[in-house]
């Protein structure tokens, strides 16, 4: 009989629990606030159906436990129930994949207006490139990285001169407005992580991966690496701050360019292309 | 039409079929250890994945005290956490579950509840476990091998898995890992075959595909699953050797290693990923549809009623089966793979909630309007039910594409995986071994050692892994040996972590009663007799208690209805077992 009760007990926990206990998401910082809504939609289904089938195995348990004299029920099957019952499950994954469908296309559908941020991980810190005047990111090629040119920039692409070179320090983004983080990797993988923007994304060396978001709250953000690296992985590290327009301005200004980084070396970093 | 009475050509007697002296062994060696029968290999797959079971225990232990109390051990450094990830999550995916569900029972129950002598390859039955027992050696010889066993976490994903910067990836590690591996899979592949054809051509006369228990389909549907998914498994082992030791790119692209440019190039880390999970997410249902047969014939036997819906339960097994082929990158939303496979996994992936919606609910079915003796069998089919119903819902969450993007990679997925393919299989490997341990030794176990194993690993385990949805939930990721100071984490997840360890320590023990209890049971349990349970499955009628080599004496039974007669009006007695002609008259004795 205890095992009725403690179903029971399960079901009452593990609301309370939901309910009470302090865990809960971070405070959103992006425009992904349709991620939390279908995830609250499918905590409402998934928790009714689990509280439902426990407390329906609890009601058996008590209601046919075994007494003296006691016989069960003989009936193999029942099309009409099966099918009432299938035709209902359909119907609420149905629910939950429909908005989740729908919210995804949005999640891989780049506004034209976002602006591209390249993120480049490594064991294990992050580096990043901005576009610069041009609005457009030079190429790149792992097989170009040196310790001149720590982020594979190419120096024959004139579109990545005045590429603003962020190497193992903060990200600084404007509040409000699309950005297009492109994700690059130099070695093995990683995952650009950051729990107040709910978007992430795996980073494959020898690829470029993307997802798009909009800051919509200013302050620091803690990034953290989200794919297994190496031993540094939990320690992988690194700050976005979401600016007003004055102060990324501003920060931007402070920033050099790729141009202005390789200037002495750069008859050097193009003959290193040549084998 | 559901097949419950007898038919007229079942009036056939049943053959005879002489004792030949050649097919029993002669002595104690091919008797106890180099035994060709399928209960004596059952045993020692069981008795080894079990053994290696332990060891992934202590490695959780290791695991849980670091990340409840983080610092406090100084032999835990990061490289030795990620050893620890690894190796707990490999030996109890591969070397626990699937060896213990396939091999173990695999083996004791399907030659008996086919009504067969034996596996129809012996020898190469025989084989497949001393294979599996070579692979788990080379596992273990990685902790002892210089640099100690691979840090690549289980899903060993290159590049990392192969370079520097992972525990072992230029060591001994991952090379013994691989090379454990593909003996795994040479050997599964040797039983596996042996399953799939006991199955298909070894049942007893009357024994049709549609009057086999539900624990045959489930294991017989996860063979074959297994045999199509190993394969993916095996050529990602190989191609991994082959980068690791000749150089060659399969995973490897042009990459550059603690800024030295390395020689490989073009080569693809993502197809290591659809490899890897074309095989991994079979792998979860090769665990489950044991699983979720075994757990239906305990529900059935000790709820005394018959499993409702057993044609939909037959379809629900092999549709789960075919449909767990066209999921596997759900796995993998956030990889960086095209977005566009996004709509179809994860269309595949809810419409697979559906047969396995149908299971759970036939299952609470079943035990309306039972007469549920609440054996310790029965409580732990319960507690699976419990567990694996919260376990699937939270699976609604990650593969619903989107809403995976937060939870990924998060301590959700680890709560989630736990549940559901951990916990859920594990409270029916223990409900399966309380069951058929009498037909096993011949002798009960102690009742309340049972009780208190049941409540303390129930109870414990959803202790453990239900407030862990909650870490995910904050946004703590998952193979993190310390989280150190930051900022969105709360001191109060530092709590829960420790309360989650000193939960899991104490769970872990209790396993220690369990084993003293099958140990103690051996000796000084009461007789069983030959059918405790009053079951109407083959295994539950052979003539001695256990069944010696060859199962049946002079005669293989004959089969007259399907595996469920509980309760049937008008009978005897609330069971008639799958040989018995009743109304018809006895079979000739």
């Amino acid at each position: 009989m205890a095992i009725a009760l403690v179903l029971v007990l399960v079901v009452v926990g593990s609301v309370l629990f939901h309910a009470l206990s302090p865990w809960w998401w971070t405070p959103i910082a992006s425009n992904w606030d349709y991620i939390d809504h279908t995830l609250v939609i499918t905590f409402w289904i998934t928790g009714v159906v689990f509280a439902a089938v426990v407390l329906f195995m609890a009601y058996c348990v008590w209601r046919f436990r075994h007494k003296e004299g006691s016989k069960a029920h003989y009936e193999p099957e029942s099309k009409r129930l099966e099918t009432w019952l299938t035709v209902v499950t359909g119907i609420g994954v149905a629910a939950m994949l429909a908005p989740g469908l729908y919210v995804w296309s949005q999640f891989i559908t780049v506004p034209d207006d976002a602006t591209d941020v390249e993120v480049i991980a490594q064991q294990w810190q992050w580096s990043y490139r901005l576009p610069g005047a041009d609005g457009k990111l030079g190429t790149s090629d792992s097989r170009l990285i040196s310790a001149e040119n720590p982020l594979g920039v190419n120096p024959e692409d004139p579109n990545g001169q005045d590429d603003v070179v962020v190497e193992a320090a903060d990200l600084h983004l404007p509040i409000g407005k699309p950005v297009k983080m492109l994700l690059r990797s130099i070695d093995v993988l990683h995952d650009f992580y950051v729990p107040e923007f709910r978007a992430k994304m795996d980073m494959i060396p020898g690829s470029v991966t993307y997802f798009w978001f909009t800051p919509t709250r200013t302050g620091s953000f803690e990034v953290l690496c989200a794919e297994l690296c190496g031993t540094g992985h939990g320690f992988m590290r690194g700050v976005v701050a979401v600016d007003t327009e004055q102060d990324y301005q501003a920060w931007l200004q402070e920033q050099s360019t790729f141009a202005q980084l390789t200037a002495p070396e750069k008859v050097g970093a193009a003959e290193m292309v040549q084998p | 039409m559901v097949d419950i009475t007898p038919r007229a050509a079942d009036a056939i007697a049943p053959a005879e079929v002489p004792d030949v002296e050649l097919y029993h062994p002669h002595s104690w060696w091919t008797t106890y250890v180099f035994s060709q029968d399928a209960k004596v290999i059952a045993i020692q797959y069981a008795g080894t994945a079990m053994a290696i079971g332990m060891v992934a225990l202590v490695l959780s232990w290791l695991m849980r005290l670091q990340l409840g109390f983080p610092g406090t051990f100084d032999f835990i450094t990061p490289e030795a956490y990620y050893q620890f990830v690894t190796m707990h999550g490999m030996i109890m995916v591969i070397y626990l579950l699937t060896a213990l569900f396939l091999g173990g029972f695999g083996n004791y129950l399907i030659p008996l509840m086919v009504g067969a002598r034996d596996m129809v390859f012996p020898y190469v039955n025989m084989l497949s476990y001393w294979i599996y027992l070579l692979a788990v050696l080379v596992l273990v010889a990685s902790f002892f091998a210089p640099g100690g066993p691979t840090g690549a976490g289980w899903t060993l994903y290159p590049p990392q898995a192969i370079l520097s910067g992972t525990p072992g990836g230029q060591q001994a590690g991952i090379l013994l890992m691989l090379a454990s591996l593909i003996l795994f899979i040479i050997g599964f592949t040797m039983g596996g075959l042996n399953y799939v054809v006991t199955v298909l051509q070894g049942r007893t006369r009357g024994m049709t595909l549609m009057r086999m228990p539900l624990t045959v389909w489930g294991i017989f549907t996860a063979t074959v699953m297994a045999l199509l998914a190993f394969p993916a498994l095996f050529v990602a082992c190989v191609m991994m050797l082959f980068d690791r030791l000749l150089g060659t790119s399969f995973f490897m692209p042009a990459l550059v290693e603690m800024g030295e440019q390395l020689s490989y190039g073009g080569g693809s880390p993502i197809l290591f990923q659809h490899l890897f999970w074309f095989f991994g997410h079979p792998e979860v249902y090769i665990v489950a549809l044991p699983a979720f047969g075994i757990v239906s014939d305990l529900i059935s036997t000790h709820a005394r009623k018959n499993i409702f819906g057993y044609r939909m339960m037959v379809w629900a097994i092999v549709g789960i089966g075919a449909l767990s082929f066209i999921v596997w990158a759900h796995h993998m939303y956030v990889s960086g793979m095209h977005p566009w496979f996004g709509f179809f996994f994860a269309t595949t992936t809810l419409i697979i909630a559906i047969p396995t919606a149908i299971k759970v609910y036939n299952w609470v079915l079943t035990l309306w309007r039972g007469d549920i003796h609440l054996t310790i069998p029965m409580l732990f089919a319960l507690a699976f039910i419990v567990t694996f119903v919260n376990g699937g819902l939270t699976g609604l969450f990650l593969g619903n594409v989107v809403v995976d993007v937060p939870l990924s990679d998060t301590m959700f997925v680890v709560a989630h995986f736990h549940m559901v393919m951990g916990v859920a299989p594990i409270m029916v490997v223990f409900g399966a071994i309380y069951h058929w341990y009498p037909k096993i030794t011949g002798r009960m176990f102690s009742e309340w050692m049972g009780q208190f194993h049941f409540w303390v690993t129930f109870v414990g385990a959803y202790a453990i892994f239900f407030p862990m949805h909650y870490v995910g939930l904050v946004g703590v990721p998952r193979r993190y040996p310390e989280l150190g100071e930051t900022a969105f984490i709360p001191d109060s997840v530092h709590t829960l972590n420790a309360f989650i360890t000193v939960a899991a320590l104490i769970v872990g023990f209790a396993q220690l009663v369990f084993l003293f209890n099958m140990l103690w049971s051996l000796r000084y349990g009461r007789d069983a007799g030959g059918n405790p349970w009053r079951a109407t499955s083959l295994e539950w009628q052979t003539p001695t208690t256990p069944p010696p080599h060859g199962n049946w004496g002079k005669q293989v039974p004959l089969v007259y209805r399907w595996a469920y007669d509980y309760s049937v009006p008008g009978a005897p007695q609330d069971f008639i077992a799958q040989n018995d002609p009743w109304p018809g008259k006895a079979a000739p004795a």
